[in-house]
């Protein structure tokens, strides 16, 4: 675990902060409203969750939208930055792949983007 | 009365408000545009309302002045505020038509979002002001999860109190580390060290020298200060002439090796140093948003010295060690590009800061709304001659800033055969180095098809200015052989500025709308 949120009681912006939910490949991850995607996986302990195409795990890079790093799947539309969109109670987010798929990997879970 | 004039402002991050302000304040009709949910830009970037923050102006400098200035714009009666609306392309006039080109709009979703609407704007004059990323060279492993930008770092503090570490390095050069440390302690992590790669000697040469200008940037001054102390209070060190020169970790990084390095950035062998971190922020510099200027026809350049006739652009490193002028857009003493009707301001014009990125923008407005011509009551002229001395300080600034923190010649010393170099497409430096040798592999078309470097999904905007970088130095200046009357490859040109989805793209197109905008008076030219 070492990104975080700064918890509510430490923040001196004096936040309040709405819990939401999320699902990540299925798994439910919270948040809290007005966090973006990239923010809200970050902060529920993970450090990546895209593969180049070699496999190498990605995550976040620049944070404004610039490297398209960040890139997954919300509600089954695909390639969506994680730091640029907000996140939505109940948004189903699934992770991806730019990795060629070897015969024993199963379903394609890739974005497809950029081939 | 004639009618007023119809001026868009892309970007409403401190150059871009403040262009609307002034374009407001000179009579004209505006149309704010920012891919983001609120103005500010990266500088005055706030935690979303939705955190319902008590002090939202925590960790932001001229808070009060720039609420200030926020509500005076949005609530301005000739002002249209479009946010999260992306520029996806600038469409040029048709030869032998007059005036700027026709905005393409995606209107108000969420980003990336399907189905958002799509929208035409044409208007008499256009200001982009569309703001600059970090730049990152590449160094063994900064691919690893836990390496990120320092931006990317100062974006998740500042805007959503998320810290991106709990033990954090920050490196690279510029003032920039500063404020990036300032915010990771305020969020409550452990900031090991700052590293800035330029040695003491080159900083103080670059600041040192002609200090007068330096006077007229006190806010500035002050603010670094407050950072430097926040950072003496946690006793964070300061480390210059030394830099992150590889990450290591298995799936994500674990720790970084430093090392001290000479002015030109080479190693100092025997003095690599481990230390552990779960997340480092490095930024070099910025690179400035040019697709939209290049969408538009808008000359590049070197920025020159404030004062000389061709005034714009900015003053390149002292040792040549960017290989190449940086490509800033070239614009002259009314912040005019090259392009008629088409204004530039802020960090797309050089690397200054927000101070001079405001003055740059009241300039850019003013001009953008009168067309250029000098004001006519004494008042309004002693004002634009402020601004304007503000705006060339603020260029002084610049060029201090550029001398104080080059980028060293010597940094392809860090990296391997493997390492990687676009990230996208995960080209390594080996590659690159075979397909620059070999003569047809030179011309940056042919090399980029070879290596994919460029192709992937960032088109490039990460890995474009390093691999052209070391392009020259390993090739020359071989000429480009456009393939099939293709125009020549160049790193920031992009067909897209945003991305844009098909069935967005299929969707009919049609004129905005709004009070500043009624679509009777857009089809009428
Ligand atoms: C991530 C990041 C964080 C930074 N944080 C700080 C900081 O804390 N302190 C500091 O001193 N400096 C910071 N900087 C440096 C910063 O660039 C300048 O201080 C200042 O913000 C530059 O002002 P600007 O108006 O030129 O551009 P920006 O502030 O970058 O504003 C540009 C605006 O244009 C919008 N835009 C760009 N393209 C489009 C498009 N196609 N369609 C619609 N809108 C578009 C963007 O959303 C953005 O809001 C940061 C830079 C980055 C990249
Ligand atoms: S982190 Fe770079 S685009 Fe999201």
């Amino acid at each position: 675990m070492s990104s975080r949120l700064v918890p509510t009681e430490r923040d001196a912006t004096g936040r309040g902060g709405r819990p939401l939910r999320i699902t990540v490949d299925g798994v439910p991850a919270d948040g809290i409203a007005g966090q973006t995607l990239a923010g809200l996986l970050l902060a529920s302990g993970r450090s990546s969750w895209r593969q180049a195409p070699s496999g190498a795990p990605r995550g976040v890079f620049c944070g404004i939208g610039v490297c398209f790093d960040c890139l997954v799947t919300v509600n089954g539309e695909p390639d969506v930055r994680a730091c640029r969109r907000r996140a939505v109670d109940g948004d189903e987010v699934t992770t991806g792949s730019r990795a060629v798929p070897r015969p024993t990997d199963g379903p394609e879970s890739g974005t497809g983007e950029g081939q | 009365m004639p009618a007023a004039r119809r001026v868009a402002v892309v970007g409403a991050g401190p150059a871009g408000l403040s262009a609307a302000q002034a374009a407001l304040a000179a009579g004209a009709r505006v149309t704010v545009i920012d891919a983001a949910e609120e103005p500010g830009g990266q500088y005055h970037r706030t935690v979303p309302a939705a955190y319902a923050p008590r002090r939202p102006g925590h960790l932001q400098h001229g808070w009060r002045a720039f609420e200030h200035r926020r509500r005076r714009v949005l609530a301005h009666p000739r002002c249209t505020w479009l946010p999260q609306t992306s520029v996806w392309a600038l469409e040029r006039p048709r030869p032998g038509q007059e005036g700027p080109p026709r905005l393409h709009l995606l209107c108000s979703g969420p980003a990336d979002g399907a189905g958002r609407p799509r929208r035409t704007l044409d208007v008499d004059a256009l200001v982009l002001a569309v703001g600059a990323h970090d730049r990152v060279l590449p160094f063994p492993g900064w691919e690893l999860p836990g390496v990120c930008t320092a931006g990317a770092a100062q974006a998740l503090a500042k805007g959503e109190r998320v810290a991106v570490g709990q033990r954090v390095v920050v490196a690279g050069s510029g003032p920039f580390l500063l404020p990036v440390a300032a915010s990771l302690l305020d969020a409550g992590s452990q900031v090991r060290e700052v590293l800035e790669a330029n040695t003491a000697a080159t900083t103080a040469r670059g600041w040192g020298r002609r200090p007068w200008e330096l006077a007229a940037q006190a806010g500035k001054a002050a603010e670094l200060a407050a950072h430097a102390a926040a950072l003496a209070r946690h006793r964070v060190p300061y480390r210059t002439g030394r830099a992150v020169v590889e990450a290591r970790g298995d799936g994500r990084v674990e720790e970084v090796v430093t090392a001290r390095l000479r002015a030109d950035w080479s190693v100092l062998e025997g003095t690599r140093r481990t230390v552990a971190v779960d997340a480092v922020c490095v930024s070099h510099g910025f690179s400035p948003q040019l697709e939209l200027p290049l969408a538009a026809g808008c000359a590049l350049g070197e920025r020159a010295e404030p004062g000389s006739d061709t005034a714009g652009t900015r003053a390149s490193g002292p040792s040549g060690s960017r290989g190449a002028p940086d490509a800033f857009v070239r614009v002259d003493e009314r912040q005019r590009t090259s392009v008629p009707g088409v204004f530039a301001a802020g960090e797309i014009t050089g690397i200054a800061g927000a101070a001079a990125a405001r003055a740059e923008g009241a300039v850019a407005g003013w001009s953008a709304a009168t067309g250029g011509s000098a004001p006519r009551d004494p008042g309004t002229r002693r004002a634009l001659r402020a601004l304007r001395r503000s705006r060339d300080q603020g260029r002084a600034f610049a060029g201090r800033l550029a001398r104080a923190h080059p980028i060293g010649a010597a940094w392809p010393g860090w990296l391997r055969p493997q390492t990687v170099v676009c990230r996208c497409e995960e080209t390594d430096y080996g590659s690159l180095c075979a397909a620059f040798a070999t003569e047809a592999g030179a011309a940056p078309r042919v090399a980029k098809l070879n290596t994919r470097a460029g192709l992937g999904p960032c088109q490039g905007r990460i890995c474009g200015p390093t691999v052209a970088e070391l392009r020259r130095r390993l090739a020359g200046d071989a000429p480009d052989r456009p393939a099939e009357g293709l125009p020549a490859a160049d790193p920031h040109r992009r067909p897209l500025a945003q991305p844009i989805r098909l069935g967005e793209l299929a969707a009919p197109s049609a004129p905005l709308t709004g009070p500043g905008h009624r679509p009777e008076e857009e089809s009428s030219s």
